[in-house]
């Protein structure tokens, strides 16, 4: 069964997250192919290529798919897509929002964010906030799937010599346009690459007080994150926030300061190598899933910790 | 303008789930239910939009067993018009429910159609997807902003790495994220008089969808368990440990 992977890209390089869904698509078994639509996006075509493991590149290069709108670039995929068996991306932000157009396309039922391949049929997949693992069999004849990339090790970006084929498709729905984006600027890892990460939560008290997890992260090269409850509250701009609802993360270390644990957080981080809490109250949920806890004042555990890494 | 919001009932965000023993399914029969988090903010909005003047109708609609009542009443208690419930016994997908969606749509020719980004027991994130395939109407998904002006809906929408804004022409499909809005609660009279609002209630057969499950469940677990961990006294032990043991700093 051939495996078409859609591709994470910002027109000029591949995102890492490309790379973990390709890890993915190889324990299905099959010639794996890639498509990258955007525009101005022959750089993002020949980095596809260079992956370890591809065997094609597909490049749709048109203003159409330019901020990889949602109606244009499902139209696309579900258009390139009905010759293979499978259809992955990554679970990101850009996944969720076209995939599911795309299977409804092709009528297929769309399978989110799986965790594991138990075999050509069946995945895992975590539901209920991650409170239950989900064991699900498809029947569709193309399955079309998100992968949660933090599950899977990422694969080789080179090393890959895949042959580059131009589709001439062009689909403008118009019915959408791209009026702008605003970014959050930083030089810190990013959240869901980084290797160690670190959140504040309501604790912190104010988005100033960030300062002390901005100082401890950056001695250690970390990713600063943030709790819904801090976010809501103003402290730090929302695509810090790491839990269900916000962003998965499954680093080799997990610092949550003034974070108390609810479900919602827990789902997002849970699977991080090693947990560390650091609460002045000894009876947060956090305490339960910490592999080293330390009650205290992160005010003064902050500054500590600091000078001791 | 007309909008169409669906709501679904889940079990409420504050119950933690767990697998039955056998593994068949989510022990979840005595549970407490509510409208899912992300259908009050969709509900929520389209109120607002009501009371600027902008929305002349809410229509809510839900699908599920007999109980869905309940969340159809609390959404006419936060200002909806009507409700329409779509009930069936059957386990209903994402897909089943966009098809619903889909063949109401076609009925009721609503300019806006606002869901929630995602339920918090499936998790899915694609019925407001796979209804804007199905329609053909454009998506703004997770919407933190929704502006409407001259036959466009301009949504602000929250992605990895900050915010992009889309302008979408009208009819459209919004779903929303959690910074849209702050929902009301429901008061006393409200609720009251959402007992007498319409309520009418028909089958998948009735709009021709066929609803069957195409993902089957197997089983269920929990997930893997995490060791206890330890409670460490100072920082400095804290370091030493993150060093020596776990080896991961």
């Amino acid at each position: 069964m051939s495996i078409l992977v859609v591709a994470e890209h910002d027109n000029g390089s591949i995102k890492g997250a490309t790379l973990n869904t390709i890890a993915a698509a190889q324990k299905l078994g099959g010639d794996i192919d890639v498509l990258v639509a955007g525009s101005d996006c022959q750089g993002a075509a020949q980095a596809a290529a260079s992956i370890a493991g591809v065997a094609k590149v597909k490049v749709a290069d048109n203003a159409a798919y330019g901020h990889q709108l949602a109606e244009n670039t499902a139209k696309l995929i579900a258009e390139v897509g009905k010759e293979y068996g499978y259809i992955l991306a990554p679970a990101t932000t850009t996944g969720k929002n076209v995939m599911p157009r795309a299977g409804a396309l092709l009528d297929v039922q769309p399978i989110s964010d799986i965790i594991a391949v138990e075999s050509e049929n069946v995945f895992k997949r975590p539901i209920y906030a991650g409170n239950v693992i989900a064991t699900v069999e498809s029947s569709d004849a193309i399955k079309v799937i998100t992968v949660r990339t933090t599950a899977f090790d990422p694969v080789a970006a080179e090393g890959g010599s895949a042959e580059v084929v131009t589709l001439d498709a062009a689909h403008d729905e118009g019915k959408s346009s791209f009026v702008g984006e605003e970014l959050a600027e930083s030089d810190r890892p990013e959240l869901t690459a980084a290797d160690i990460v670190i959140s504040g939560g309501r604790g912190m008290q104010n988005g100033d007080n960030f300062e002390l997890l901005y100082k401890v992260a950056d001695k250690l090269g970390a990713a600063v994150g943030a709790s819904r409850a801090a976010v809501d509250a103003g402290f730090v701009p929302n695509d810090m926030q790491v839990g269900q609802t916000g962003k998965i993360v499954a680093p080799n270390l997990y610092v949550a300061v003034g974070i108390s644990g609810a479900i919602q957080h827990l789902a997002g981080m849970k699977d991080s190598k090693t947990i560390v809490a650091i609460n002045k109250d000894e009876e947060a949920p956090i305490f339960q899933v910490a592999d080293y806890g330390l009650v205290a004042d992160l005010f003064e555990a902050l500054p500590e910790l600091e000078q001791s890494v | 303008m007309k909008i169409l919001v669906a709501v679904k009932r889940v079990v409420d965000y504050n119950v933690k789930v767990r697998p039955k023993a056998d593994g068949s399914d989510v022990d979840i029969d005595n549970a407490k239910k509510a409208i899912n988090p992300f259908c009050e903010i969709a509900v929520e909005e389209a109120v607002r939009l009501k009371e600027k003047g902008i929305a002349s109708e809410i229509v809510v609609v839900s699908m599920g067993t007999k109980q869905s009542q309940e969340q159809i009443r609390t959404a006419m208690a936060l200002g909806a018009d009507r409700g329409i419930l779509v009930e069936t016994d059957v386990e209903l997908q994402p897909l089943a429910v966009s098809k619903c969606l889909q063949k109401l749509v076609e009925k009721e020719n609503p300019e806006l159609v606002i869901l929630g980004k995602q339920s918090i027991d499936g998790d899915n994130n694609q019925t407001g997807q796979m209804l804007g395939a199905l329609t053909g109407m454009p998506q703004g998904t997770f919407a933190s902003e929704v502006a409407i002006a001259d036959g466009k809906v301009a949504v602000t929408r929250e992605i990895d790495g900050g915010l992009q804004t889309v302008s979408l022409s009208l009819p459209a499909i919004v779903t929303t994220d959690l910074r849209l809005n702050e929902p009301r609660y429901a008061t006393l009279p409200n609720i009251m008089k959402a007992k007498k609002k319409p309520l009418e209630t028909i089958s998948p057969d009735d709009l021709g969808v066929a609803v069957e499950p195409r993902v089957k469940t197997l089983k269920v677990e929990p997930p893997a368990t995490r060791e206890a961990g330890v409670k460490v006294g100072s920082v400095a032990e804290l370091v030493e440990k993150l060093k020596n043991e776990a080896k991961v700093i």
